[in-house]
């Protein structure tokens, strides 16, 4: 069983932290998967940055070109975490846009990921229909789990769709936006963790987008398995660096 | 061969939709209905009538009798630079936010380089009574002020967008995250033949007009439908996919189109996506791009704000790789001089995006007998400022 099936099979709420690898410093990756590990995360997405990218808010999108100047690379990263399963045995997911994968080869760097113990990936701009066509066999092949998006606006069929060619988890997207957004949960979001929680999905989900602190963590996990912080964790990174991650984590539960 | 779209969206390789989930709903809405709204009779006639005597068509086609002689070749110039707000981008803004009303929209986002297309969004938004907010580099917003004045006056806000290069790709990142947190009531008028499935399609449908009346034109003058070349410039793509559009699948018909290799094609400093570019992502679309080896997208480079993108719609990405289209890459020296020339020999002053379709002519001998169409995709008026600095005048 993959690393984040086993996870998910664990009785608790997950909390998932998203970083940009190569930010603040170019070789802060493997230390901060490390301390996020020790401070009992349990989920962890490495960002490969990119030029544009289309998804994203202020905070990553600047934490992404910070990176990028830094020098990070496909390459770079993946030599960063050759031996990352040496020291640690948290669910690692890549998540990045869709160009730089092409331009490694999409089974380059399945194969790649494989070798090095990475368990699955998020890729905003792969939709899900192309995957299924192209891509699905050659992830299957290495092992690795595919997580698609959701939103308040995908209809409960493409959600059914999106469930069926799914497997680890759906990464609930909170509210119709970008990364980073400041609104905080309301009726809107209760309303559609609820009509969520009411399909009975076969994939249990975790909410991601706008969860920067405990009230907004415990909010989400309500209804859903886990929930993933993005921004709010790179915006500590940027203000406190990469030596507190113990506080940040520890203020969010 | 197909030169059109096929049913799934794609142009040989290029195209289809490479889009964030929460894009979907509105994307599949437009894929869904864009063909059905475009085929009512209502539609129809409203179109036509707008472009009419809104927008002013027929655009003339003219003989350019001085710069023939002196090129010794038969040369026409559709006049896209004579339509209502000054270039082509009208045509395509017109059809869309017919569109955008048919399917219940009430607040239009734009991106735009020139600020051509910005000028053409807030006119039609103006017109319809719709909200209407425009992305801009923040470098563009500088060299193309005139424009950003008309847009305001327009009733259109202006946001910059301040990352990356600050031009066009960017503005066109900063309306797609706008989308996103806006997918409701909010269509997106992209001006170009870029972007995701069905917006390559749908820009260039609109566009099409200018073929289409190339061809009863130049029945009219030359007693034949089928000039012996078209030619245009591309930004990403949108004029030439209008002037190409109704004589792809014309074999004696040449297609040149023509791109900014900015200070040079090897330079550093260019948006010759053709001679640079690999198969990529941008924008939602698989396409030609200009990018590292790390599949970053790199920032390109050309005097012409409309030229200024480092990607080409995937039409056009497809007549490259197949041949059906001749690729020329104009500098920016090159494109000046051209349009300096049109000046002198014709007395119109061109947008600096179409002086590099019209630099074509230096760099391809053309037959005395051959009859070549170059479309004349704007006015100069916005680009003075460049003009002014450029010659020292
Ligand atoms: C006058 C003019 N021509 C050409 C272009 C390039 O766009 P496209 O390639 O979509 O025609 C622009 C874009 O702003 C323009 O303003």
């Amino acid at each position: 069983m993959n690393r984040i099936e086993q996870k998910l099979q664990e009785d608790k709420k997950i909390l998932s932290i998203y970083f940009s690898a190569g930010y603040p410093n170019l070789n802060d990756t493997v230390q901060i998967i490390q301390d996020l590990e020790k401070n009992g995360v349990d989920l962890i997405e490495i960002g490969l940055p990119f030029s544009d990218p289309l998804a994203d808010g202020p905070t990553i999108q600047a934490s992404s070109t910070a990176a990028l100047h830094n020098g990070m690379t496909t390459q770079i990263l993946f030599d960063q975490l050759k031996d990352i399963r040496k020291t640690v045995s948290i669910p690692l997911i890549i998540m990045g846009y869709f160009n730089p994968m092409l331009q490694y080869g999409v089974e380059a760097f399945c194969a790649k990921c494989a070798e090095i113990g990475i368990d699955g990936l998020i890729i905003p701009d792969l939709p899900v229909d192309v995957y299924a066509e192209e891509y699905k066999a050659t992830f299957d092949k290495y092992g690795l789990i595919n997580i698609f998006l959701i939103t308040p606006q995908t209809s409960d069929e493409r959600i059914r769709f999106i469930d069926s060619v799914s497997s680890g988890f759906i990464y609930m997207v909170s509210s119709a936006s970008v990364t980073g957004s400041q609104a905080g949960f309301g009726n809107v979001q209760e309303n559609y963790f609820k009509r969520i929680a009411d399909l009975n999905l076969k994939n249990p989900q975790i909410v991601g987008f706008g969860i920067n602190n405990a009230e907004t963590f415990n909010q989400a996990t309500q209804y859903a398995k886990g929930a993933i912080i993005g921004s709010a964790f790179i915006k500590h990174l940027s203000e406190e660096g990469s030596g507190k991650i113990a506080d940040f984590v520890k203020a969010i539960r | 061969m197909l030169y059109n779209v096929d049913e799934k969206g794609y142009y040989g390789q290029f195209g289809g939709a490479y889009i964030p989930e929460m894009l979907y709903p509105n994307v599949e809405e437009l894929r869904q209905q864009y063909l059905k709204i475009m085929a009512e009779p209502d539609f129809k006639a409203e179109f036509d009538q707008l472009l009419k005597d809104y927008v002013g068509r027929p655009s003339p086609l003219y003989f350019a009798k001085r710069l023939s002689e002196k090129y010794n070749t038969k040369i026409y110039l559709k006049r896209e630079d004579l339509n209502h707000t000054g270039a082509h981008k009208i045509n395509n803004t017109i059809g869309q936010i017919l569109v955008a009303k048919k399917l219940g929209k009430k607040r239009i986002i734009a991106e735009t380089g020139a600020g051509q297309h910005g000028v053409a969004t807030a006119t039609v938004c103006a017109l319809m009574g719709l909200e209407c907010i425009v992305y801009m580099g923040e470098i563009d917003i500088a060299r193309q002020a005139p424009n950003v004045a008309r847009m305001k006056m327009l009733g259109a806000t202006v946001r910059p967008a301040l990352s990356g290069s600050r031009t066009l790709k960017d503005a066109t990142n900063e309306a797609i995250r706008d989308w996103i947190n806006n997918p409701v009531d909010t269509h997106y008028i992209i001006g170009s033949a870029i972007g995701p499935h069905p917006y390559p399609d749908m820009v260039t449908r609109f566009q099409s007009v200018i073929s289409e009346e190339i061809k009863w034109q130049l029945k009219e003058k030359e007693g034949r439908e089928n000039p012996d070349y078209v030619v245009a410039c591309i930004g990403g793509g949108s004029n030439a996919a209008g002037t190409f559009y109704h004589f792809l699948h014309e074999p004696e018909v040449g297609i040149i189109a023509v791109e900014a290799a900015g200070k040079g094609i090897h330079s550093g400093h260019s948006a010759a996506t053709s001679k640079l570019g690999k198969v990529g992502i941008i924008h939602g679309c698989k396409t030609l791009l200009m990018q590292t080896p790390d599949g970053q997208i790199t920032e390109p480079y050309s005097i012409s704000a409309g030229l200024d993108y480092p990607g080409v719609g995937p039409m056009h990405a497809h007549l490259a790789e197949t041949g059906r289209a001749e690729f020329f890459s104009v500098t920016d020296d090159d494109a000046m001089q051209a349009g300096l020339e049109l000046c002198k020999l014709e007395g119109i002053i061109p947008a600096i995006e179409s002086s590099h379709a019209l630099a074509v002519l230096n760099d391809k001998k053309f037959k005395p007998e051959d009859v070549v169409v170059i479309c004349l995709s704007g006015r100069g008026d916005k680009d003075l400022n460049n003009y002014i600095e450029y010659f020292k005048i």
